[in-house]
């Protein structure tokens, strides 16, 4: 199955897990699924049912948003990354 | 509230990369470990460039995804945490902004300097509340 790296500071919602296994045919599927093996997640990767601006996800080294963005097909094998923007004001 | 322990190096290379950047906002990194639930300690003080375009720069900040996963692996190398960030507010209060507030994490620390014409004036902590509501003051404890 696919696995994602949780950002530091969103483990505290991962029980620690740096990285967790998911399941689903999509990047959103697969965040989706994420979310729904830590429910505290959500609010945190989701704001109005869309994937948060500053949330970027990479499968390898790949930006999904140069590629199908959240309907990029996961592979079983794939290794994805959640990196936060830092960012403010 | 959490205590936030750091030396008083720590806070001059803060509030100097502040200045250095002023009339334009400044950032970094902060990595650390929690001895005890209500403590965190900071480790290592780590400036990094800001990336949004210069006519932005004078109120906001952001730092690359390549310097954001540098800042975790050196954690991960020296055993401790990525355990916040610290940016400037030039000419304006060390309080977090509703900008802030949208593109905070939860669980890190932020430091805000406030540097006013040029030179540091105060440095305030601050933690995003669990519903993203509004961040609640930490207390900075300088040792060292």
């Amino acid at each position: 199955m696919a696995s994602i790296r949780i950002p530091a500071p969103l483990r505290a919602y991962t029980d620690g897990n740096e990285h967790v296994t998911i399941s689903g045919r999509t990047v959103d599927e697969g965040l989706r699924d994420l979310a729904g093996q830590y429910p505290a997640l959500e609010k945190h990767l989701f704001t109005d049912g869309k994937l948060r601006s500053f949330v970027n996800v990479f499968i390898g080294e790949e930006d999904i948003r140069f590629l199908d963005g959240v309907d990029t097909p996961v592979k079983e094998d794939d290794r994805l990354m959640i990196i936060p923007s830092i960012a403010g004001g | 509230m959490m205590i936030i322990r750091l030396t008083t190096e720590q806070l001059t290379t803060i509030e100097a990369h502040g200045e250095s950047t002023y009339p334009n906002e400044g950032a970094g990194f902060l990595l650390g470990h929690i001895p005890d639930p209500d403590t965190l300690l900071i480790e290592v003080v780590l400036p990094v460039e800001n990336k949004r375009e210069t006519e932005a720069q004078y109120n906001r900040y952001e730092l690359s995804q390549k310097d954001y996963l540098r800042a975790e692996l050196e954690a991960a190398k020296q055993g401790i945490d990525l355990v916040g960030v610290f940016h400037s507010h030039p000419d304006h209060p060390s309080s977090p902004s509703v900008f802030d507030r949208d593109h905070a994490l939860p669980h890190f620390a932020y430091l805000i300097t406030s540097v006013q014409a040029g030179k540091a004036a105060i440095t305030q902590a601050w933690r995003l509340r669990e519903g993203r509501e509004c961040f609640d003051e930490d207390r900075l404890v300088i040792v060292g």
